[in-house]
């Protein structure tokens, strides 16, 4: 039966109409929480914005992601893993002194992500860059191309691993954003943390969500990404550089 | 015109010995291999700044050799000089062999190298390091039917189309490997384009270097005559070479040294690297690069100058590498400008590197490899010539 | 005649096997463990999960790891809740749940060398 012109103008407009409205359907997805048994979105792109006045002397963010993620040390430090670390900086000529947390920036283009030969560095749909340790052959290119030494290789054998989080010798690891608990709602260790006793310094959300409060500092306050010359989009910014 | 006749080594004398003390390297590699991947990497010298070592020196340095031992071959079939053309097929064995060896030494230093068949079954396009791969593996292929065009009567025709074939999958494989390196943003002493062709020139220098000393020791280890005409030739070829490695890192610094961003890393590399600056201008330059050049072109060159020559070259050239990947790493990332930095992930410092013992085992073992597989090749198949007497060659070449 | 002999030979040597299997108890080879302490069924048929729970393990952790899909059936941190001995709360050991049957069968798994192999602390409530 051949269509005629009339019937086929009714149903592309048709078609058209229902294409149009798809994205609205997803947005109110986007307001409430996700399913466990759903995919990430990528309607989402999850990040951090740290206000670096606000970064005492504490390291409550580093020892808070270490024990959530089970990252415990051997005592040597030059192959211990390090997911996030506070960095000291002091201008050459000025003096001043300050003082960061630096973790994986979960970059829009993560050259991680390019560099790995098996494809095991990736970045989800959200925005968050995590190793597939399944695939990780330990080539540890990827060490070698983060622009922020946020990737440790694991140099021992692991044990007592948090069930959350797998590692294990052999394969390459950076912090994950605590996908585990940003799958379920909640926020990262060290951002809880940081609220909770520190210097309230640190703040995550949805980039992407209108109504996220994230999203509206990153719109109306000043905030810069670290190596921002390299144009990789991170998802983690800065306040107080 | 006469023809070339090709004969096995007759494995006398002392090739029992030689290959039962390459077994034994080759062995000593696979146990460092192991004490590795069973205890994992703390026990060598890398760590979390320092992430590929040795091992990697000197799988790069064989990888990058291998596609340069195939110069010889690509001088005869692809741009025509006849007077190389006995020494095709040891040419193409060689960039076999050592191929093997570097990639041995890259397999096993994997934090997993069980998950080689991963590797091998699951690419990801954007990156060089996948290509790589792929093109390694590849080299193998066409290499081996290089070689058999110029086993295979039949097919000896046809040697000029393989071996262009083959030059230009090893330009691409030489590019990609430079570009290993030249492709990371995040490094200072990397991120350059110059890497990939500043790579293609050490291959032929390199390549040709190992593939002199071998011709060398074969000759007088099975007894065929090698006379000084070729020796003569192959060793102008590398002063050529070696040259022109110089005229890339020249370039490469003094373009660094004009960019007021770079001068930190190149006063690190040229002056306040400590090890790093020793082997800079005592490895790579003066062994490695001014040492040879007057070795060859002094007025009374000699076989033994010849020799002396590539085993510098070979030596620079590892010191090379050495400064190259280790250096680049060691050097702090510049993630804050104008700022010192300090942490406790060893930011802001030179990253300390001392190469351990099973690191150099299994280096050495990928060599021995590589050595072990040519002669064992040689006794199995006709690679080499009867003869490479002046008279001989120059008669092939009429 | 030397086919019927050959023929005797063979079919004698079979029977000898199964005698010698039927009449030994476990000997040297240790057999699996099945000791299921908790919960009443698998989260499918004992043949299927049997069969293909190392099919199921290697699609769902791509969908877990590389698109965030994180059913409860399928996590294998849930097996391991359950599966896990009420002695040693592990799934290893000589009579682990995974590694008794993978070392009957010589199969090497080496899931356990990132994954926990512990069941979580009974204070730390049920995560699901």
């Amino acid at each position: 039966m051949s269509l005629g012109r009339r019937e086929f103008l009714g149903w592309g407009a048709a078609a058209t109409a229902g294409a149009a409205l798809a994205p609205v359907i997803n947005l109110v997805e986007l307001a409430q929480a996700r399913s466990p048994v759903e995919a990430a979105s990528a309607l989402r792109r999850w990040g951090l914005l740290i206000d670096i006045t606000k970064c005492a002397d504490c390291d409550d963010c580093v020892t808070a992601c270490h024990n959530e993620n089970g990252v415990s040390g051997n005592g040597r430090p030059e192959t211990d893993a390090q997911w996030i670390r506070k960095v000291g900086l002091r201008d050459k000529r000025t003096g001043v002194a300050q003082t960061l947390p630096m973790m994986c920036q979960h970059c829009e283009e993560p050259p991680c992500v390019d560099v790995c030969p098996t494809g095991a560095s990736f970045k989800r749909d959200d925005g968050i860059v995590l190793v597939d340790k399944h695939t990780c052959i330990g080539c540890r290119y990827c060490v070698l191309a983060c622009p922020y030494g946020a990737r440790s290789f694991i140099h021992e054998t692991v044990t007592g691993q948090k069930p959350d989080v797998p590692r294990g010798k052999g394969t390459v690891e950076s912090c994950t954003l605590c996908v585990h608990r940003v799958d379920r709602g909640d926020a990262p260790a060290c951002v809880e943390a940081c609220n909770r006793d520190g210097g309230k310094a640190m703040l995550f959300g949805d980039l992407n969500d209108p109504s996220a409060e994230i999203h509206r500092r990153l719109h109306s306050e000043p905030s810069t990404q670290v190596r921002a010359d390299l144009a990789l989009n991170t998802g983690v910014r800065y306040q107080g550089l | 015109m006469a023809r070339t006749q090709f004969r096995e080594i007759e494995g006398r004398g002392g090739f029992y010995a030689l290959l039962g003390m390459l077994v034994l390297v080759v062995l000593a590699g696979l146990g460092a291999a192991w004490y590795m991947e069973h205890n994992g990497h703390y026990v060598t010298g890398m760590s979390n700044r320092i992430v590929w070592g040795m091992p990697h020196v000197f799988a790069v340095f064989l990888i990058v050799a291998a596609s340069g031992a195939l110069n010889v071959a690509s001088i005869a079939s692809v741009f025509g000089r006849e007077i190389y053309k006995p020494l095709t097929r040891l040419s193409g064995l060689l960039a076999m062999t050592l191929l093997a060896g570097g990639l041995s030494v890259l397999v096993l230093d994997l934090g997993r190298p069980d998950r080689l068949i991963v590797a091998m079954t699951n690419y990801n396009f954007k990156s060089v390091f996948a290509w790589n791969i792929f093109l390694y593996t590849g080299f193998f292929a066409v290499v081996a039917l290089y070689l058999w065009t110029m086993f295979e009567r039949r097919m000896n025709g046809h040697t000029g189309k393989a071996g262009l074939f083959a030059f230009f999958w090893r330009l691409v494989l030489t590019t990609g490997t430079g570009s290993i390196f030249g492709f990371l943003v995040a490094r200072e002493h990397y991120n350059s384009a110059l890497m990939a062709p500043l790579f293609i020139v050490m291959s032929f220098s390199f390549g040709l270097a190992v593939f002199m000393l071998v011709l060398m020791g074969v000759c007088r280890g099975a007894g065929r005559p090698l006379g000084d005409v070729l020796i003569k030739r192959l060793a102008n070829l590398l002063g050529v070479f070696v040259a022109a490695v110089l005229y890339f890192v020249l370039v490469y610094h003094l373009t660094n040294l004009y960019v007021t961003r770079q001068h930190e890393v190149e006063r690190f590399i040229l002056v306040s690297g400590g090890v790093y600056t020793a082997l800079f201008w005592i490895g790579q330059i003066m062994v490695g690069g001014i040492v040879p050049l007057a070795l060859i072109f002094a007025p009374r060159a000699s076989r033994i100058r010849s020799a002396l020559a590539a085993a510098c070259v070979i030596a620079g050239g590892m010191a090379q590498l050495y400064v190259l990947i280790i250096g680049g790493q060691a050097y702090p990332q510049a993630m804050f400008a104008d700022k010192e930095v300090a942490s406790s992930f060893f930011d802001g410092v030179v990253a300390a590197y001392t190469p351990s013992l099973p690191e150099i085992l299994l280096g050495t073992g990928g060599t021995a490899l590589a050595l072990a597989l040519t002669i064992v090749a040689l006794k199995v198949l006709p690679f080499v010539p009867q003869s490479l007497a002046d008279a001989e060659v120059e008669s092939s070449a009429a | 005649m030397k086919r019927i002999v050959a023929l005797a030979l063979s079919l004698l040597l079979t029977a000898a096997g199964f005698v010698h299997a039927a009449d030994k108890p476990a000997g040297r080879v240790p057999v699996p463990a099945f000791k299921i302490d908790s919960g009443e069924t698998c989260v499918a048929p004992t043949q299927e999960m049997r069969r293909d729970h190392m099919k199921m393990l290697f699609h769902q952790r791509d969908r877990t790891v590389r698109q965030g899909i994180r059913e409860p059936r399928f996590s294998l941190k849930n097996c391991v809740e359950c599966h896990a001995s009420r002695d040693t709360g592990s799934v290893l050991g000589t009579e682990g749940f995974c590694s008794s049957c993978h070392a009957y069968t010589a199969v090497k798994i080496d899931c356990f060398e990132c994954h926990s192999s512990m069941r979580q602390a009974k204070s730390a409530g049920a995560r699901k």
